[in-house]
């Protein structure tokens, strides 16, 4: 490991591993640099394609700025099929084989399919994770459909129902669970955004889930629920989760299945004996590490600035000569969401929380900080149009403040702690 | 001044012309408590930290102090008080909080859009060569009174709607407005006597104007508050328009000025500038950083904030120092070089959090507009004194004059 | 040119668009959309948001060539 790496492979032509590519560049990198990309598009960004994208606002293009003199040899439209780590090697679609010095791993995660092969297979059925299907939905919203049916109460869900409503669609959102955007946000702000969504005059539905599909010519035409009930709807899309994409490192020796790959806290990828693989890193949300701002747990965070956070540690450390030098990837997960008009930020993570306070606005005026306690400490923050006062509520979350973490302040209500 | 405090110094005029070491000084300490219970936070890390700390008030205008009586029993029992209970409810936004403050500024931002301050850019081209051309044949000039100054208080007077023939009788209450921001000044009988005959001025006078724009609405930011704006009464709009009457007087003053300063300091940047005018943008950032308009601003602690190792206490008051921050080589890499190729810039020039500078879109404008046009068309510019004369302000610091000779001025392109 | 905006960062101070107001727009209060992907002719007014971003959360390159130092 004390060598300096003359040839550096990424796998995964996306977020995090351009950002890894530029990273290693800044740092001084100056051997051979190779990205191999599944897809045939350079890489992109894909928070738009659930949002501006479909509705057609500015270019469809969301390829991602690359400095000019990057000097990567872009591997794309080629997906690797198999890794060889005592060889340090990478095989690829093509047949062809790329040694390296030090490779990362960023493949990250796909849309997970509809269950059914037959339904996901019928004309005006849609998953969403890709800039190829964005493409699609976006022509299919654009030509009117009479009602779009979204099944999954995530993020995407929201924001492409979001999107129908802006273009004047009528659409019926399915959540299995009783409450939306729980898991992210806990049960009173999906509630809340629930309630926003229901008032821009999306049809959601909780609890519900889908009995089959009806089809006519192998379009849709149809869903019928797990109640009976039948709603007619030539375009649903499937915002239902996603799959980590690790196929390829089968027979590997590498630590990873559905979860993830695991990684340790410095970005290096482990075997399944538990020992480090020597060269070869990870990052994004194909990583799964031991997380210290969830007291170690492994967690996967499948996030946007996860991905260039840890890829730049990634890149980092790739260069440090031996593990002494290396830093801990300690990023606290953040991401955004943009739907009916409101920016919903968050900070930390929700999970486990046994608190919650607004400490800035309030849930009427749908403008509002909330911070989340768990046994006492401050673990959690989301803004929903306040994103001015979240870094001093994520500097709490990093110390680790009691909670709430912040009293006397401006615009605050008397805070009242309540179940989240 | 033997004996004063590090803060004091910095508020002595005598140090107007060099801040920086005493501002070198101050960052030993990041938050440094004053004799009189003012802490003062000079480095970057913490004044970004505090500026968007929900603790930090800037509703902190001291509270008025006993009238002397005129002997008049109608205007010391009912007209001066009700007026200075009417001036504090109704205190400008940049001294509140929200979500008054948001409330406001939202009024003022719907009329402030980016299509009104892009069309200034042409006018400011116009007005700029103009003041060039009525250089052409002098040798000498005074950059402030006969570019500087005029720029950008021709530019706000049309963007709010104010006749510019007006101009001279609101400069005089523009300038004494302005010690709200001094700390040293703010609180005392007289400063605030005066500021209150001041006030009462401008107040009357740009109600005549609102009336005016009721009657007969125009296309300027005055008229669109006057019709337009919800939740803000007569004496929230007066506050408003005189706030933003006052802030674009100095400030862009300042900016322009120490701009050709420190490009006549450092002539390849001056000679960059006119080759290469992509390069504005970017040298804009740098003089915001290197030698900001606003050097300081006052708040109140609301509660017990831990920072920097020690606790600012509930109710002390605290002094942002900006420009301190701007140059802590813990943020900046030699902090004391103009270097407008600096990457990530996170200057603290326009402030920072809710109360960033409103004005900044157009500042920018302005500054590149006049900059780019001086360096092109000024010959053989020399300073004949540096340091110049400072105006005695320590937060909206800035030359009183630039004076300059030429050689010759270049026909507008 | 190819633009891409940190919105973790981003907190809507709106710089970007005054300095390049055909690409960049709040929706709602503090929702930014912008255009990923500007002609070349929009340059100067992308570089003007870069820099006036106060938490500089812009990231803009010219086009490359794709041909350029790539494989397929």
């Amino acid at each position: 490991m004390t060598v300096r790496p003359e040839r550096i492979v990424v796998v995964g032509a996306s977020l995090a591993g351009l950002t890894a590519a530029h990273a290693l560049r800044e740092r001084g990198f100056a051997g051979a640099l190779t990205l191999v990309g599944d897809e045939p598009h350079a890489p992109y960004d894909r928070p738009p394609l659930s949002k501006q994208v479909l509705r057609g606002l500015f270019s469809t293009d969301t390829t991602l700025p690359r400095h000019p003199d990057l000097a990567a040899d872009f591997r794309l439209g080629t997906p690797a099929t198999r890794l060889d780590l005592d060889a340090r090697r990478v095989e690829l679609g093509d047949g062809s084989r790329l040694p390296y010095d030090r490779l990362l791993i960023a493949t990250g995660t796909r849309a997970r399919p509809w269950p059914d092969r037959e339904e996901a297979a019928l004309a005006g059925v849609f998953t969403l994770r890709g800039r190829d299907d964005a493409q699609r939905l976006g022509a299919q919203l654009q030509a009117k459909p009479r009602r779009v049916v979204l099944v999954g109460g995530g993020f995407i869900g929201f924001e492409v129902a979001s999107t129908c409503r802006d273009l004047d669609i009528p659409v019926t959102l399915l959540v299995r669970d009783a409450v939306p955007l729980a898991a992210a946000l806990g049960p009173r702000l999906g509630g809340l955004i629930g309630e926003v969504a229901r008032e821009k005059g999306v049809d959601l539905r909780l609890g519900a889930e889908i009995e089959r599909m009806e089809a006519e010519a192998g379009r849709l035409t149809a869903v019928v629920l797990k109640d009976g009930e039948r709603i007619e709807a030539d375009c649903l899309v499937a915002a239902i989760g996603t799959l980590r994409n690790v196929e390829w490192l089968d027979g590997s020796e590498l630590d990873a299945d559905a979860k993830g790959l695991r990684c340790d806290g410095y970005c290096r990828a482990l075997r399944a004996d538990g020992g480090v693989a020597e060269g070869v890193f990870a990052a994004g949300d194909v990583a799964r590490w031991p997380n210290p701002h969830d007291d170690g747990a492994l967690v996967a965070v499948e996030h946007w600035g996860n991905a260039r956070a840890q890829a730049a540690i990634a890149a980092a450390n790739m260069l440090a000569g031996d593990a002494s030098a290396m830093r801990r990837h300690d990023h606290l997960p953040d991401f955004w969401s943009q739907q009916f008009g409101l920016t919903i930020k968050l900070v930390g993570l929700t999970e486990g929380a046994d608190a919650l306070a607004v400490v800035h606005g309030s849930l009427e005026e749908r403008r509002l900080v909330a911070a989340f306690g768990k046994a006492g400490r401050t673990v959690a923050a989301a803004a929903i149009d306040s994103a001015r006062w979240l870094p001093a509520y994520k500097a709490a979350i990093r110390e680790r403040a009691p909670f709430p973490p912040i009293e006397g302040a401006v615009d605050q209500p008397r805070i009242r702690v309540q179940e989240p | 001044m033997s004996g004063s405090t590090l803060f004091e110094q910095i508020l002595d005029p005598a140090n107007r012309d060099n801040p920086y070491p005493l501002y070198a000084e101050m960052r030993k300490n990041p938050v440094s408590r004053q004799e009189d219970g003012t802490y003062v936070v000079s480095t970057h890390a913490e004044l970004a930290r505090l500026i968007s700390d929900p603790r930090i008030s800037s509703d902190d205008l001291p509270d008025p102090q006993k009238f002397r009586w005129t002997g008049h029993p109608v205007t010391d029992l009912l007209v001066r008080p009700v007026r200075a209970e009417i001036r504090k409810r109704h205190r400008p936004f940049i001294f509140r909080d929200p979500p008054d403050h948001d409330r406001l500024r939202g009024q003022v931002m719907r009329c402030f859009t980016p299509e009104r301050v892009r069309g200034m850019r042409a006018k400011t081209q116009k007005l700029t060569d103009d003041l060039i051309d009525k250089m052409c044949g002098k040798t000498r000039i005074d950059l402030v009174d006969d570019f500087s100054y005029p720029l950008p208080v021709t530019v706000i007077c049309e963007l709010l709607g104010v006749p510019p023939e007006d101009e001279p009788q609101f400069h005089g209450w523009a300038t004494q407005l302005a010690t709200a921001l001094e700390p040293n000044q703010r609180g005392d009988e007289e400063t605030q006597a005066k500021n209150e005959v001041c006030f009462n001025e401008i107040a009357d006078y740009i109600q005549c104007l609102i009336k005016e724009k009721r009657k007969d609405r125009q296309e300027d930011i005055l008229s669109d508050l006057a019709n337009d704006a919800d939740g803000m009464n007569d004496f929230d709009l007066i506050a408003t328009a005189v706030l933003l009457l006052v802030a674009g007087h100095e400030t862009t003053v300042n900016l322009i000025t120490n701009g050709m300063l420190t490009l006549l300091r450092f002539p390849e940047h001056w000679q960059r500038l006119r080759t290469e005018p992509d390069l504005a943008p970017r040298l804009i950032e740098e003089l915001l950083r290197y030698e900001p308009p606003v050097h300081y601003r006052t708040r109140l602690a609301l509660a017990d904030i831990p920072v920097a190792g020690i606790t600012i206490p509930k109710d002390a008051p605290v002094i942002f120092l900006l420009a301190a921050g701007n140059r802590d080589p813990l943020r900046f890499p030699d902090p004391d070089r103009f270097d407008p190729d600096r990457p990530d810039n996170r200057h603290l020039g326009f402030g920072g959090g809710l109360h960033y500078c409103v004005g900044a879109p157009l500042a920018r404008i302005e500054a590149e507009v006049a900059l780019v046009s001086l360096v092109r068309r000024l010959k053989g510019v020399s300073r004949i004194e540096d340091p110049p004369p400072y105006r005695p302000g320590a937060s909206l610091r800035g030359p009183r004059h630039l004076r300059l000779t030429l050689e010759g001025v270049a026909e507008c392109c | 040119m190819k633009v891409v905006v940190d919105l973790n960062r981003c907190q809507a101070y709106a710089q970007c668009i005054y300095a390049a107001p055909d690409h960049f727009a709040l929706h709602g209060k503090e929702a930014l959309v912008y255009d990923p992907s500007p002609g070349e002719a929009a340059r100067g007014a992308i570089e003007r948001a870069v820099h006036a971003c106060p938490v500089r959360a812009i990231t803009a390159y010219p086009d490359t060539d794709t041909k350029v130092g790539e494989t397929r």
